[in-house]
């Protein structure tokens, strides 16, 4: 162990420790910027700069080692000046368009700013404004906002993508895609972890806010939203509700007062997917087709794949994601039932994902879907709508597409659509009595392993998040190291719970929390409070196949509820 | 993506290939690669990069990032006579923009580019400890130096010739 003191306040830590991390136990608070836990940490933004003895100049606390007897101050005039000028040098080239930016009152340079009384015009305004690349379906990049951090950068990295880097040097520098080609001809795949990793404005998701308006108040539409298991357990922050704060009730109410509109349950579809992906699993096992299977609920993942791996397509479930399920349901069976034309029915998926704006451009699925909302874009709505989020009363999502499984409400954390489908799996092939927990596949690790013996066979399962750790056992896979029956794969780390159209949280915030751990616990809870924990014994799943579909992967499930996937290039 | 048609040979590609060969599994072998690559083609075209990235197993924007971050990398092709043109503070102060303005007429580009017929391509470098000479011109290695715009296109037209 190494003892210091950080501002006069004795800590003890473990040899190769950073200053960061020492001061965390002494509870002094060091700004950061271009550090991000689980991200990045290059020590090159200059904000944590403190004093340190043994050290010549100011030092950057997220990177420097302690050492025995050092004695640290992190709040001397020395180091408040260097930080202020910093801020005011990032400042003089940042666009600042505060008012009317999409992270004003939740931007981290604002913050820092305003802590640090920087001027913002001390060295003037230097700066040619940027194009702004919004050729994408999913993300726009502002780059006259942009102050060169990199978290993007690194948060593209770790996702073994790559499809961003800086470019040029010195006041040519700029981040982006090589050859000033926009990022919707990159391998992106629109996961948007980019996005929460952006301190600033310079990242953010195409919206579809206008549009939704637009449809609400035209007469000729009838509009119904969905929304995401995991929306529930991040909408709160957005209203400054603690993390892991499940908001159910209040979100339905909240969306139910953007005008006249019905509010559903994506829980729902999870619930069928399990039914078509465990039947799928099944006869494919039965039948000798290929293994191990792989999920497909999540469209970066999906992308991702079609790009890197192509030979793996032929593993990936046919079903669609819950998101392209729900929406094909409510332009058939739910506009057949209810008499509706579905031309004037206009759909809103309301999801913590990117990924799925761009999804709904794919011409296989059907064009069902009008409109995918981020959480962040519907608390902006909500917002704008003037509604007191944190005071509204309960509400419940309308019928018919109310209730749902314990089993699709985890589908939002890493591990929950393998552990919903094991449960209906365990029940097709072991009946009654067949257990509903899997907790080997929960928790926040990038890769979970486990093996099950269901109904007398054993299955060996994978599950990973994050697409670096995807990688890992589609390398394993290929080179014979690993056999795995089904594999679940979310693209971002954590599962939805974690992805790329979730509130934003200030670096200060998710340096100090567990907010994967946080989130998913908001939906376990929820699974472990429903009184149905399975897919297959949700009564809603039960009308629908009765009402329309028949069975599982029947003829019109084939057609309706299922898709096809085709090989990308990468450059 | 790259504004200039790619004439690369089978030969260069398998020059570039043994040096990728080379450098495999080897920590830091992007900077010698392209290196290697720019001896070979001239140039850094977007294919060759393409190549460097997927065989290398790092992502095309590190490989570009890295490219367009070194002066000494180029994105552009080289002409058959490289003419560079010393912009350095000895030079400069004896005027050697006017001899870039000059050179830029006569061949109708502008520095850092290659005339359509690849004869001549155009760079400015900084100091070549030839200060004496002010201001320098260099074409293919060869220095003239003490020049006035006067002289650009007398010496150009040798090359014309060639």
């Amino acid at each position: 162990m190494v003892n210091l003191k950080i501002n006069g306040i004795a800590v003890s830590v473990p040899e190769g420790s950073t200053i960061m991390q020492a001061a965390k136990l002494a509870n002094v608070r060091i700004p950061t910027l271009c550090y991000l836990k689980d991200v990045q940490c290059v020590g090159s933004c200059r904000m944590c700069l403190v004093e340190a003895t043994g050290a010549r100049g100011l030092v950057a606390a997220c990177v420097y080692p302690v050492s025995d007897g050092m004695e640290v101050r992190t709040n001397t005039p020395r180091v408040r000046k260097a930080r202020r000028t910093t801020l005011e040098l990032i400042l003089s080239t940042h666009k600042k368009k505060c008012l009317s930016c999409v992270r004003s009152m939740n931007c981290e340079l604002q913050k820092l700013a305003l802590e640090y009384n920087a001027e913002e015009d001390r060295y003037g305004t230097d700066h040619d404004l940027k194009p702004i690349d919004d050729l994408s379906a999913s993300v726009v990049r502002d780059n006259s906002k942009c102050i060169m951090c990199t978290r993007c950068v690194a948060a593209c990295n770790n996702q073994t993508i790559g499809a961003i880097g800086p470019k040029n040097r010195g006041y040519a520098k700029v981040i982006g895609s090589p050859y000033d080609v926009s990022l919707a001809f990159t391998p992106c795949v629109n996961c948007g972890q980019c996005v929460v990793a952006c301190p600033v404005g310079a990242l953010y998701e195409k919206s579809a806010v206008a549009d939704v308006w637009g449809a609400i108040v035209d007469p000729d539409k009838e509009v119904v939203f969905y929304t995401a298991p995991s929306v529930r357990a991040t909408l709160g922050e957005a209203f400054g509700l603690p993390v892991g704060t499940n908001v159910e009730g209040k979100m339905v109410t909240a969306i139910k007062q953007l005008g006249d509109v019905k509010c559903f349950n994506m829980d729902v579809t999870a619930d069928l997917t399990i039914m078509e992906e465990a039947t799928e699993l099944l006869a494919r096992l039965e039948k000798g087709g290929t293994t191990p299977m792989f999920t497909s609920c999540c469209p970066g993942w999906v992308k991702f794949l079609e790009h890197y791996y192509p030979e793996f397509i032929p593993n990936l479930s046919t079903c669609k994601s819950p998101q392209e399920m729900f929406s094909a349901l409510l332009k058939t069976y739910y506009c057949e039932k209810n008499n509706i034309d579905p031309e004037k029915l206009y759909v809103v998926s309301v999801i913590p994902c990117t990924a799925k704006k761009f999804e709904i451009s794919r011409e296989e699925l059907g064009g069902y879907t009008d409109a995918a909302l981020t959480t962040r874009e519907l608390a902006k709505m909500i917002k704008e709508a003037g509604i007191d989020f944190a005071n509204l009363e309960d509400g419940e999502f309308d019928s018919p597409f109310g209730i749902a499984s314990g089993a699709g409400a985890i589908f939002g954390a890493t591990g929950g659509v393998m552990e919903a489908a094991l449960r209906t799996a365990a029940f097709k092939l072991g009946g009654k009595g067949a257990p509903v927990e899997f907790t080997e596949v929960r928790g926040i690790e990038g890769v979970k392993e486990a093996d099950y013996t269901v109904g007398g066979a054993t299955v060996k399962v994978a599950v990973a998040s994050g697409l670096g750790n995807a990688r890992k056992i589609l390398d394993a896979i290929k080179s014979g190291d690993k056999e795995y029956t089904f594999v679940e794969v979310m693209a971002c780390p954590g599962g939805c719970i974690n992805g790329g159209g979730q509130p934003y949280v200030h670096d200060e915030v998710r340096n100090n929390v567990e907010l994967k751990t946080l989130r998913a616990q908001a939906l376990y809870d929820s699974d472990s409070d429903n009184v149905f924990r399975c897919s297959h014994a949700s009564p809603v799943v039960d009308t629908i196949y009765e009402e329309y579909f028949g069975s599982p992967n029947s003829h019109k499930a084939h057609e309706l509820l299922h898709t096809t996937y085709s090989k990308r290039d990468k450059y | 993506m790259s504004q200039n048609l790619f004439e690369g040979t089978a030969e260069q590609m398998s020059a570039l290939m043994v040096c990728i060969n080379a450098h495999r599994n080897e920590k830091g072998a992007l900077m010698p690669v392209l290196q290697e690559a720019q001896n070979i083609y001239g140039y850094l075209p977007a294919e060759v990069q393409t190549v460097i990235a997927e065989e290398l197993g790092v992502s095309l924007a590190e490989v570009y990032g890295v490219a367009t971050f070194y002066s000494q990398f180029t994105l552009t092709p080289k002409g058959k006579h490289k003419i560079s043109i010393c912009l350095g503070t000895a030079c400069y102060v004896k005027g050697s923009d006017k001899i870039l303005e000059a050179v830029e007429h006569e061949l109708r580009i502008s520095c850092g580019n290659c005339t359509p017929d690849k004869k001549f391509s155009i760079d400015s470098c900084r100091c070549v400890g030839a200060c004496g000479l002010a201001p320098v011109m260099i074409i293919d290695g060869e220095v003239y130096g003490r020049l006035s715009p006067a002289d650009v296109k007398g010496i150009l037209d040798k090359y014309i010739q060639d």
